[in-house]
Protein backbone atom coordinates (compact mmCIF):
# COMPACT_ATOMS: atom_id res chain seq x y z
CA UNK A 1 0.00 0.00 0.00
CA UNK A 2 2.78 2.34 0.93
CA UNK A 3 4.45 1.74 -2.40
CA UNK A 4 1.34 2.75 -4.40
CA UNK A 5 1.21 5.96 -2.39
CA UNK A 6 4.79 6.78 -3.33
CA UNK A 7 4.09 6.05 -6.98
CA UNK A 8 1.08 8.37 -6.97
CA UNK A 9 3.06 11.17 -5.35
CA UNK A 10 5.94 10.72 -7.77
CA UNK A 11 3.64 10.78 -10.80
CA UNK A 12 1.82 13.89 -9.54
CA UNK A 13 5.10 15.72 -8.84
CA UNK A 14 6.42 14.67 -12.22
CA UNK A 15 3.31 15.86 -14.02
CA UNK A 16 3.47 19.21 -12.19
CA UNK A 17 7.11 19.55 -13.11
CA UNK A 18 6.40 18.70 -16.75
CA UNK A 19 3.43 21.06 -16.85
CA UNK A 20 5.57 23.85 -15.45
CA UNK A 21 8.28 23.24 -18.02
CA UNK A 22 5.72 23.15 -20.80
CA UNK A 23 4.25 26.44 -19.57
CA UNK A 24 7.64 28.12 -19.66
CA UNK A 25 8.54 26.92 -23.15
CA UNK A 26 5.09 27.82 -24.48
CA UNK A 27 5.33 31.30 -22.97
CA UNK A 28 8.77 31.74 -24.50
CA UNK A 29 7.51 30.68 -27.89
CA UNK A 30 4.79 33.32 -27.61
CA UNK A 31 7.42 35.95 -26.84
CA UNK A 32 9.32 34.93 -29.99
CA UNK A 33 6.17 35.04 -32.11
CA UNK A 34 5.16 38.38 -30.61
CA UNK A 35 8.56 39.77 -31.57
CA UNK A 36 8.02 38.38 -35.06
CA UNK A 37 4.78 40.34 -35.36
CA UNK A 38 6.55 43.50 -34.15
CA UNK A 39 9.30 42.97 -36.74
CA UNK A 40 6.74 42.50 -39.52
CA UNK A 41 5.03 45.67 -38.36
CA UNK A 42 8.23 47.69 -38.49
CA UNK A 43 8.71 46.51 -42.08
CA UNK A 44 5.21 47.79 -42.87
CA UNK A 45 6.09 51.16 -41.33
CA UNK A 46 9.36 51.23 -43.28
CA UNK A 47 7.69 50.89 -46.65
CA UNK A 48 5.07 53.53 -45.81
CA UNK A 49 7.88 55.80 -44.67
CA UNK A 50 9.64 55.15 -47.94
CA UNK A 51 6.59 56.33 -49.85
CA UNK A 52 6.32 59.39 -47.64
CA UNK A 53 9.98 60.22 -48.34
CA UNK A 54 9.44 60.11 -52.10
CA UNK A 55 6.69 62.70 -52.07
CA UNK A 56 8.75 65.93 -51.59
CA UNK A 57 10.76 64.96 -54.70
CA UNK A 58 7.64 64.20 -56.62
CA UNK A 59 6.04 67.49 -55.64
CA UNK A 60 9.06 69.56 -56.63
CA UNK A 61 9.37 67.77 -59.97
CA UNK A 62 5.71 68.29 -60.80
CA UNK A 63 5.73 71.90 -59.57
CA UNK A 64 8.22 72.77 -62.31
CA UNK A 65 5.38 72.55 -64.77
CA UNK A 66 3.89 75.96 -64.09
CA UNK A 67 0.39 75.32 -65.28
CA UNK A 68 0.02 72.13 -63.24
CA UNK A 69 -3.23 71.97 -61.29
CA UNK A 70 -2.40 73.28 -57.83
CA UNK A 71 -5.34 71.60 -56.04
CA UNK A 72 -4.16 68.04 -56.72
CA UNK A 73 -0.67 68.87 -55.48
CA UNK A 74 -1.98 70.47 -52.29
CA UNK A 75 -4.17 67.45 -51.69
CA UNK A 76 -1.10 65.17 -51.85
CA UNK A 77 0.90 67.39 -49.49
CA UNK A 78 -1.95 67.56 -46.98
CA UNK A 79 -2.62 63.82 -47.13
CA UNK A 80 1.08 63.18 -46.52
CA UNK A 81 1.10 65.43 -43.49
CA UNK A 82 -1.94 63.64 -42.10
CA UNK A 83 -0.48 60.21 -42.75
CA UNK A 84 2.80 60.97 -40.99
CA UNK A 85 0.91 62.09 -37.88
CA UNK A 86 -0.73 58.72 -37.37
CA UNK A 87 1.67 56.25 -35.84
CA UNK A 88 0.93 52.93 -34.19
CA UNK A 89 2.58 51.56 -31.07
CA UNK A 90 3.76 48.09 -32.14
CA UNK A 91 2.82 46.66 -28.74
CA UNK A 92 -0.77 47.84 -29.18
CA UNK A 93 -1.83 46.57 -32.56
CA UNK A 94 -5.55 46.89 -31.92
CA UNK A 95 -8.18 46.95 -34.69
CA UNK A 96 -8.90 50.63 -33.91
CA UNK A 97 -5.30 51.85 -34.12
CA UNK A 98 -4.66 49.82 -37.26
CA UNK A 99 -7.81 51.15 -38.90
CA UNK A 100 -6.78 54.72 -38.12
CA UNK A 101 -3.36 54.10 -39.62
CA UNK A 102 -4.86 52.48 -42.69
CA UNK A 103 -7.32 55.31 -43.18
CA UNK A 104 -4.62 57.99 -43.07
CA UNK A 105 -2.36 56.07 -45.46
CA UNK A 106 -5.33 55.28 -47.69
CA UNK A 107 -6.01 59.01 -47.96
CA UNK A 108 -2.48 59.50 -49.26
CA UNK A 109 -2.91 56.61 -51.69
CA UNK A 110 -5.99 58.10 -53.27
CA UNK A 111 -4.46 61.60 -53.43
CA UNK A 112 -1.45 60.11 -55.23
CA UNK A 113 -3.76 58.16 -57.51
CA UNK A 114 -5.56 61.37 -58.51
CA UNK A 115 -2.22 63.07 -59.15
CA UNK A 116 -1.18 60.26 -61.50
CA UNK A 117 -4.43 60.63 -63.43
CA UNK A 118 -3.90 64.38 -63.82
CA UNK A 119 -0.32 63.76 -65.01
CA UNK A 120 -1.75 62.00 -68.06
CA UNK A 121 -2.72 65.44 -69.37
CA UNK A 122 0.90 66.62 -69.36
CA UNK A 123 2.85 64.64 -71.97
CA UNK A 124 5.99 66.71 -71.37
CA UNK A 125 6.01 65.86 -67.69
CA UNK A 126 5.37 62.20 -68.45
CA UNK A 127 8.42 62.14 -70.73
CA UNK A 128 10.66 63.83 -68.12
CA UNK A 129 13.36 61.41 -67.03
CA UNK A 130 13.32 62.47 -63.40
CA UNK A 131 9.60 62.00 -63.28
CA UNK A 132 9.81 58.58 -64.91
CA UNK A 133 12.30 57.50 -62.26
CA UNK A 134 10.05 58.77 -59.51
CA UNK A 135 7.11 56.97 -61.03
CA UNK A 136 9.04 53.69 -61.10
CA UNK A 137 10.03 54.20 -57.47
CA UNK A 138 6.48 55.01 -56.43
CA UNK A 139 5.15 51.94 -58.18
CA UNK A 140 7.83 49.85 -56.52
CA UNK A 141 6.89 51.32 -53.16
CA UNK A 142 3.23 50.47 -53.67
CA UNK A 143 4.31 46.90 -54.50
CA UNK A 144 6.39 46.78 -51.34
CA UNK A 145 3.47 48.03 -49.30
CA UNK A 146 1.26 45.27 -50.68
CA UNK A 147 3.87 42.60 -49.98
CA UNK A 148 4.70 43.77 -46.45
CA UNK A 149 1.05 44.07 -45.52
CA UNK A 150 0.43 40.52 -46.69
CA UNK A 151 3.45 39.31 -44.75
CA UNK A 152 2.32 41.14 -41.63
CA UNK A 153 -1.13 39.55 -41.88
CA UNK A 154 0.44 36.11 -42.26
CA UNK A 155 2.71 36.50 -39.25
CA UNK A 156 -0.11 37.97 -37.15
CA UNK A 157 -2.40 35.12 -38.18
CA UNK A 158 0.18 32.54 -37.11
CA UNK A 159 0.57 34.26 -33.75
CA UNK A 160 -3.18 34.67 -33.21
CA UNK A 161 -3.85 31.04 -34.06
CA UNK A 162 -1.17 29.89 -31.66
CA UNK A 163 -2.25 31.95 -28.66
CA UNK A 164 -5.94 31.20 -29.10
CA UNK A 165 -5.61 27.42 -29.39
CA UNK A 166 -6.12 25.22 -26.37
CA UNK A 167 -4.07 24.56 -24.25
CA UNK A 168 -1.77 27.50 -25.20
CA UNK A 169 -4.69 29.88 -24.56
CA UNK A 170 -4.23 29.29 -20.79
CA UNK A 171 -0.65 30.53 -20.90
CA UNK A 172 -1.63 33.40 -23.22
CA UNK A 173 -4.26 34.70 -20.80
CA UNK A 174 -1.92 34.24 -17.82
CA UNK A 175 0.80 36.28 -19.50
CA UNK A 176 -1.48 38.79 -21.24
CA UNK A 177 -0.76 37.99 -24.85
CA UNK A 178 -3.47 39.71 -26.89
CA UNK A 179 -4.80 39.07 -30.36
CA UNK A 180 -3.30 41.28 -33.08
CA UNK A 181 -5.34 43.14 -35.67
CA UNK A 182 -5.11 42.48 -39.41
CA UNK A 183 -4.92 44.79 -42.38
CA UNK A 184 -8.28 44.86 -44.11
CA UNK A 185 -8.51 44.89 -47.89
CA UNK A 186 -9.06 48.45 -49.06
CA UNK A 187 -12.13 49.48 -51.00
CA UNK A 188 -11.86 48.35 -54.58
CA UNK A 189 -9.01 46.01 -53.75
CA UNK A 190 -11.22 43.35 -52.23
CA UNK A 191 -12.39 41.71 -55.43
CA UNK A 192 -11.35 38.12 -55.86
CA UNK A 193 -8.96 37.50 -58.74
CA UNK A 194 -10.81 36.99 -62.02
CA UNK A 195 -10.32 33.81 -63.97
CA UNK A 196 -9.08 34.41 -67.49
CA UNK A 197 -9.07 31.86 -70.28
CA UNK B 1 -5.21 15.08 -83.94
CA UNK B 2 -7.61 13.43 -81.53
CA UNK B 3 -11.21 14.55 -81.81
CA UNK B 4 -12.75 15.70 -78.53
CA UNK B 5 -16.46 15.72 -77.94
CA UNK B 6 -17.66 19.32 -77.24
CA UNK B 7 -19.48 18.16 -74.12
CA UNK B 8 -16.29 16.64 -72.81
CA UNK B 9 -14.44 19.86 -73.51
CA UNK B 10 -17.10 21.79 -71.60
CA UNK B 11 -16.76 19.40 -68.68
CA UNK B 12 -13.01 19.85 -68.78
CA UNK B 13 -13.42 23.63 -68.81
CA UNK B 14 -15.75 23.39 -65.82
CA UNK B 15 -13.23 21.24 -63.98
CA UNK B 16 -10.48 23.70 -64.80
CA UNK B 17 -12.65 26.52 -63.54
CA UNK B 18 -13.34 24.79 -60.25
CA UNK B 19 -9.64 24.03 -59.86
CA UNK B 20 -8.61 27.65 -60.27
CA UNK B 21 -10.50 28.60 -57.14
CA UNK B 22 -7.85 26.70 -55.17
CA UNK B 23 -4.91 29.03 -54.75
CA UNK B 24 -2.28 26.30 -55.00
CA UNK B 25 -3.13 25.44 -58.59
CA UNK B 26 -2.71 28.98 -59.80
CA UNK B 27 1.00 28.81 -59.04
CA UNK B 28 2.92 26.05 -60.80
CA UNK B 29 4.79 23.57 -58.62
CA UNK B 30 8.56 23.39 -58.89
CA UNK B 31 9.67 20.82 -61.43
CA UNK B 32 11.71 17.88 -60.21
CA UNK B 33 14.72 18.22 -60.42
CA UNK B 34 14.52 21.99 -59.84
CA UNK B 35 15.54 24.24 -62.73
CA UNK B 36 16.24 27.93 -63.07
CA UNK B 37 14.55 28.21 -66.47
CA UNK B 38 10.92 27.06 -66.28
CA UNK B 39 9.22 27.53 -69.61
CA UNK B 40 5.64 26.56 -68.75
CA UNK B 41 4.30 28.60 -71.67
CA UNK B 42 6.58 26.95 -74.23
CA UNK B 43 8.28 30.08 -75.58
CA UNK B 44 11.80 28.71 -75.93
CA UNK B 45 13.34 25.93 -77.99
CA UNK B 46 15.26 23.16 -76.24
CA UNK B 47 18.65 24.67 -77.19
CA UNK B 48 17.65 28.17 -76.11
CA UNK B 49 16.41 26.84 -72.80
CA UNK B 50 19.62 24.85 -72.25
CA UNK B 51 21.77 27.87 -73.08
CA UNK B 52 19.95 30.11 -70.57
CA UNK B 53 19.93 27.37 -67.93
CA UNK B 54 23.69 26.83 -68.34
CA UNK B 55 24.45 30.50 -68.02
CA UNK B 56 22.28 30.95 -64.93
CA UNK B 57 23.49 27.78 -63.19
CA UNK B 58 27.10 28.86 -63.80
CA UNK B 59 26.40 32.24 -62.31
CA UNK B 60 24.62 30.63 -59.37
CA UNK B 61 27.59 28.37 -58.65
CA UNK B 62 29.96 31.33 -58.65
CA UNK B 63 27.88 33.73 -56.62
CA UNK B 64 25.02 31.77 -54.99
CA UNK B 65 22.68 34.35 -56.55
CA UNK B 66 19.69 32.67 -58.17
CA UNK B 67 18.15 34.26 -61.25
CA UNK B 68 15.08 32.28 -62.26
CA UNK B 69 12.98 32.58 -65.42
CA UNK B 70 9.36 31.47 -65.40
CA UNK B 71 6.97 31.75 -68.31
CA UNK B 72 3.25 31.13 -67.76
CA UNK B 73 0.21 31.17 -70.00
CA UNK B 74 -2.07 32.90 -67.53
CA UNK B 75 -1.77 35.06 -64.41
CA UNK B 76 -5.22 33.89 -63.22
CA UNK B 77 -6.41 37.45 -62.83
CA UNK B 78 -3.56 38.45 -60.53
CA UNK B 79 -1.59 41.59 -61.06
CA UNK B 80 1.79 40.71 -62.59
CA UNK B 81 3.68 42.02 -59.56
CA UNK B 82 1.46 40.22 -57.07
CA UNK B 83 1.76 36.95 -59.02
CA UNK B 84 5.55 37.28 -59.27
CA UNK B 85 6.11 37.92 -55.56
CA UNK B 86 3.78 35.11 -54.50
CA UNK B 87 5.44 32.64 -56.84
CA UNK B 88 8.98 33.74 -55.95
CA UNK B 89 8.22 33.51 -52.25
CA UNK B 90 6.52 30.13 -52.65
CA UNK B 91 9.52 28.66 -54.46
CA UNK B 92 11.99 30.46 -52.22
CA UNK B 93 14.26 31.79 -54.99
CA UNK B 94 17.61 32.93 -53.55
CA UNK B 95 19.32 31.89 -50.33
CA UNK B 96 17.69 32.17 -46.96
CA UNK B 97 19.25 35.04 -45.04
CA UNK B 98 20.88 36.54 -48.15
CA UNK B 99 17.62 36.86 -50.08
CA UNK B 100 19.60 37.04 -53.31
CA UNK B 101 16.99 35.80 -55.74
CA UNK B 102 15.54 37.33 -58.89
CA UNK B 103 12.49 36.11 -60.76
CA UNK B 104 11.75 37.09 -64.36
CA UNK B 105 8.12 36.31 -65.06
CA UNK B 106 6.83 36.37 -68.64
CA UNK B 107 3.27 35.96 -69.78
CA UNK B 108 3.22 36.00 -73.60
CA UNK B 109 0.91 38.14 -75.68
CA UNK B 110 -2.19 36.13 -76.53
CA UNK B 111 -4.96 36.83 -79.02
CA UNK B 112 -6.98 39.09 -76.72
CA UNK B 113 -4.55 39.73 -73.85
CA UNK B 114 -1.48 41.87 -73.77
CA UNK B 115 1.86 40.37 -72.92
CA UNK B 116 3.19 41.03 -69.44
CA UNK B 117 6.61 40.83 -67.86
CA UNK B 118 7.81 41.45 -64.33
CA UNK B 119 11.25 41.34 -62.72
CA UNK B 120 10.94 40.60 -59.00
CA UNK B 121 14.07 41.42 -57.02
CA UNK B 122 14.80 39.80 -53.65
CA UNK B 123 15.42 41.90 -50.52
CA UNK B 124 19.18 41.37 -50.73
CA UNK B 125 19.52 42.71 -54.27
CA UNK B 126 17.24 45.74 -54.11
CA UNK B 127 20.23 48.06 -53.74
CA UNK B 128 22.02 46.85 -56.90
CA UNK B 129 18.87 46.42 -59.01
CA UNK B 130 16.74 49.47 -58.16
CA UNK B 131 13.19 49.67 -59.46
CA UNK B 132 14.02 52.42 -61.94
CA UNK B 133 16.83 50.32 -63.47
CA UNK B 134 14.61 47.26 -63.62
CA UNK B 135 11.92 49.21 -65.37
CA UNK B 136 14.07 51.27 -67.71
CA UNK B 137 17.04 49.11 -68.66
CA UNK B 138 15.68 45.61 -68.26
CA UNK B 139 12.02 45.82 -69.13
CA UNK B 140 11.73 48.78 -71.50
CA UNK B 141 15.07 48.52 -73.30
CA UNK B 142 16.02 44.86 -73.34
CA UNK B 143 12.90 42.78 -73.02
CA UNK B 144 9.84 44.44 -74.48
CA UNK B 145 11.36 45.39 -77.89
CA UNK B 146 12.48 41.78 -78.39
CA UNK B 147 9.26 40.31 -77.00
CA UNK B 148 7.30 42.43 -79.46
CA UNK B 149 9.12 40.60 -82.25
CA UNK B 150 8.19 37.30 -80.59
CA UNK B 151 11.90 36.83 -79.89
CA UNK B 152 11.68 35.75 -76.30
CA UNK B 153 15.17 34.27 -76.20
CA UNK B 154 17.02 37.47 -77.13
CA UNK B 155 15.08 39.51 -74.59
CA UNK B 156 15.74 37.02 -71.81
CA UNK B 157 19.36 36.43 -72.82
CA UNK B 158 20.25 40.15 -72.87
CA UNK B 159 18.35 41.02 -69.71
CA UNK B 160 19.97 38.18 -67.77
CA UNK B 161 23.37 39.45 -69.00
CA UNK B 162 22.53 42.86 -67.54
CA UNK B 163 21.33 41.30 -64.29
CA UNK B 164 24.49 39.21 -64.02
CA UNK B 165 26.72 42.26 -64.46
CA UNK B 166 24.69 44.23 -61.92
CA UNK B 167 24.68 41.55 -59.23
CA UNK B 168 28.07 39.91 -59.86
CA UNK B 169 29.96 41.69 -57.06
CA UNK B 170 27.25 41.39 -54.47
CA UNK B 171 27.50 37.85 -53.13
CA UNK B 172 30.06 35.08 -53.21
CA UNK B 173 29.45 31.35 -53.14
CA UNK B 174 30.87 30.79 -49.69
CA UNK B 175 29.81 27.73 -47.79
CA UNK B 176 26.81 28.89 -46.04
CA UNK B 177 25.17 27.51 -42.93
CA UNK B 178 21.56 28.13 -42.24
CA UNK B 179 19.72 27.82 -38.99
CA UNK B 180 17.00 25.26 -38.91
CA UNK B 181 14.09 26.27 -36.78
CA UNK B 182 12.81 23.34 -34.78
CA UNK B 183 9.26 22.93 -33.65
CA UNK B 184 10.14 23.15 -29.97
CA UNK B 185 6.68 22.40 -28.66
CA UNK B 186 5.98 19.05 -30.29
CA UNK B 187 9.56 17.85 -29.76
CA UNK B 188 9.31 18.76 -26.07
CA UNK B 189 6.08 16.86 -25.58
CA UNK B 190 7.63 13.81 -27.26
CA UNK B 191 10.49 13.98 -24.75
CA UNK B 192 8.05 14.18 -21.82
CA UNK B 193 6.08 11.18 -23.03
CA UNK B 194 9.31 9.24 -23.45
CA UNK B 195 10.38 9.97 -19.86
CA UNK B 196 6.97 8.91 -18.56
CA UNK B 197 7.13 5.63 -20.44
CA UNK B 198 10.67 4.93 -19.22
CA UNK B 199 9.67 5.70 -15.63
CA UNK B 200 6.64 3.45 -15.75
CA UNK B 201 8.67 0.59 -17.15
CA UNK B 202 11.24 1.08 -14.41
CA UNK B 203 8.48 1.12 -11.77
CA UNK B 204 6.83 -2.00 -13.11
CA UNK B 205 10.18 -3.77 -13.30
CA UNK B 206 11.04 -2.82 -9.70
CA UNK B 207 7.62 -3.91 -8.46
CA UNK B 208 7.94 -7.25 -10.20
CA UNK B 209 11.29 -7.89 -8.54
CA UNK B 210 9.93 -6.95 -5.11
CA UNK B 211 12.39 -4.41 -3.76
CA UNK B 212 12.38 -4.79 0.05
CA UNK B 213 12.90 -1.17 1.21
CA UNK B 214 11.01 0.78 -1.45
CA UNK B 215 14.15 2.83 -1.89
CA UNK B 216 14.44 1.83 -5.52
CA UNK B 217 11.41 3.89 -6.46
CA UNK B 218 12.87 7.13 -5.15
CA UNK B 219 16.18 6.37 -6.79
CA UNK B 220 14.53 5.83 -10.14
CA UNK B 221 12.51 9.00 -9.58
CA UNK B 222 15.71 10.97 -9.10
CA UNK B 223 17.10 9.20 -12.12
CA UNK B 224 14.03 10.20 -14.04
CA UNK B 225 14.42 13.84 -13.00
CA UNK B 226 18.01 13.83 -14.17
CA UNK B 227 17.06 12.13 -17.40
CA UNK B 228 14.27 14.61 -17.87
CA UNK B 229 16.62 17.55 -17.45
CA UNK B 230 19.11 16.02 -19.81
CA UNK B 231 16.46 15.44 -22.44
CA UNK B 232 15.05 18.88 -21.86
CA UNK B 233 18.47 20.40 -22.30
CA UNK B 234 19.30 18.51 -25.43
CA UNK B 235 16.34 20.04 -27.21
CA UNK B 236 18.05 23.39 -27.34
CA UNK B 237 21.37 22.25 -28.71
CA UNK B 238 19.96 20.99 -31.98
CA UNK B 239 19.41 24.35 -33.61
CA UNK B 240 22.34 24.32 -36.02
CA UNK B 241 22.67 22.12 -39.01
CA UNK B 242 22.11 21.65 -42.68
CA UNK B 243 23.74 23.25 -45.68
CA UNK B 244 21.92 24.99 -48.47
CA UNK B 245 21.10 23.11 -51.63
CA UNK B 246 24.05 24.41 -53.62
CA UNK B 247 26.52 21.93 -52.17
CA UNK B 248 24.91 18.85 -53.69
CA UNK B 249 27.00 16.98 -56.22
CA UNK B 250 26.73 16.57 -59.98
CA UNK B 251 27.60 20.19 -60.75
CA UNK B 252 23.94 21.02 -61.35
CA UNK B 253 21.46 23.29 -59.72
CA UNK B 254 20.57 21.93 -56.30
CA UNK B 255 17.32 23.74 -55.63
CA UNK B 256 16.03 27.02 -54.36
CA UNK B 257 17.26 28.13 -50.96
CA UNK B 258 14.29 29.87 -49.36
CA UNK B 259 15.00 33.51 -50.26
CA UNK B 260 12.47 36.19 -49.47
CA UNK B 261 10.99 39.05 -51.52
CA UNK B 262 9.82 42.42 -50.31
CA UNK B 263 8.27 43.98 -53.38
CA UNK B 264 11.35 45.23 -55.22
CA UNK B 265 11.46 45.23 -59.00
CA UNK B 266 9.39 46.47 -61.89
CA UNK B 267 7.43 45.28 -64.87
CA UNK B 268 5.81 46.29 -68.09
CA UNK B 269 3.40 45.13 -70.74
CA UNK B 270 3.22 45.17 -74.51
Amino acid sequence: MKRTGIIVVVVVVLLLFLGFQWGISTGNKMVTMDEGVAAAWSQVENVYQRRSDLIPNLVSTVKGYADFEKSTLTAVIEARAKATQVTVDPTKLTPESLQQFQQAQGGLSSALGRLMVVVEKYPELKANEGFMNLQAQLEGTENRITVERQKFNEVARGYNTYIRQFPQSIIASMRNFDKKAYFEAEKGADQAPKVQF
Amino acid sequence: MIKIHPGLLLLFMAMLFSLTSIAQDEFPAQPEPPQLVNDFAGLLSAEQKASLENKLVNFYQKTSTQIAIVTVKSLFGYDKSDYSFKLAEKWGIGQKGKNNGILILVKPKLANEKGEVFVAVGYGLEAVVPDAVARQTLVSEEMIPAFKQNDYFTGLDKSTDVLISLTAGEFTADQYVKTVKKGGNSGGMGGFVLILIILFIVFLFRRGRGNSHGLGSTQSFLGGMLLGNMLGGSRHSGSWGGFSGGSSGGGGFGGFGGGSFGGGGAGGSW
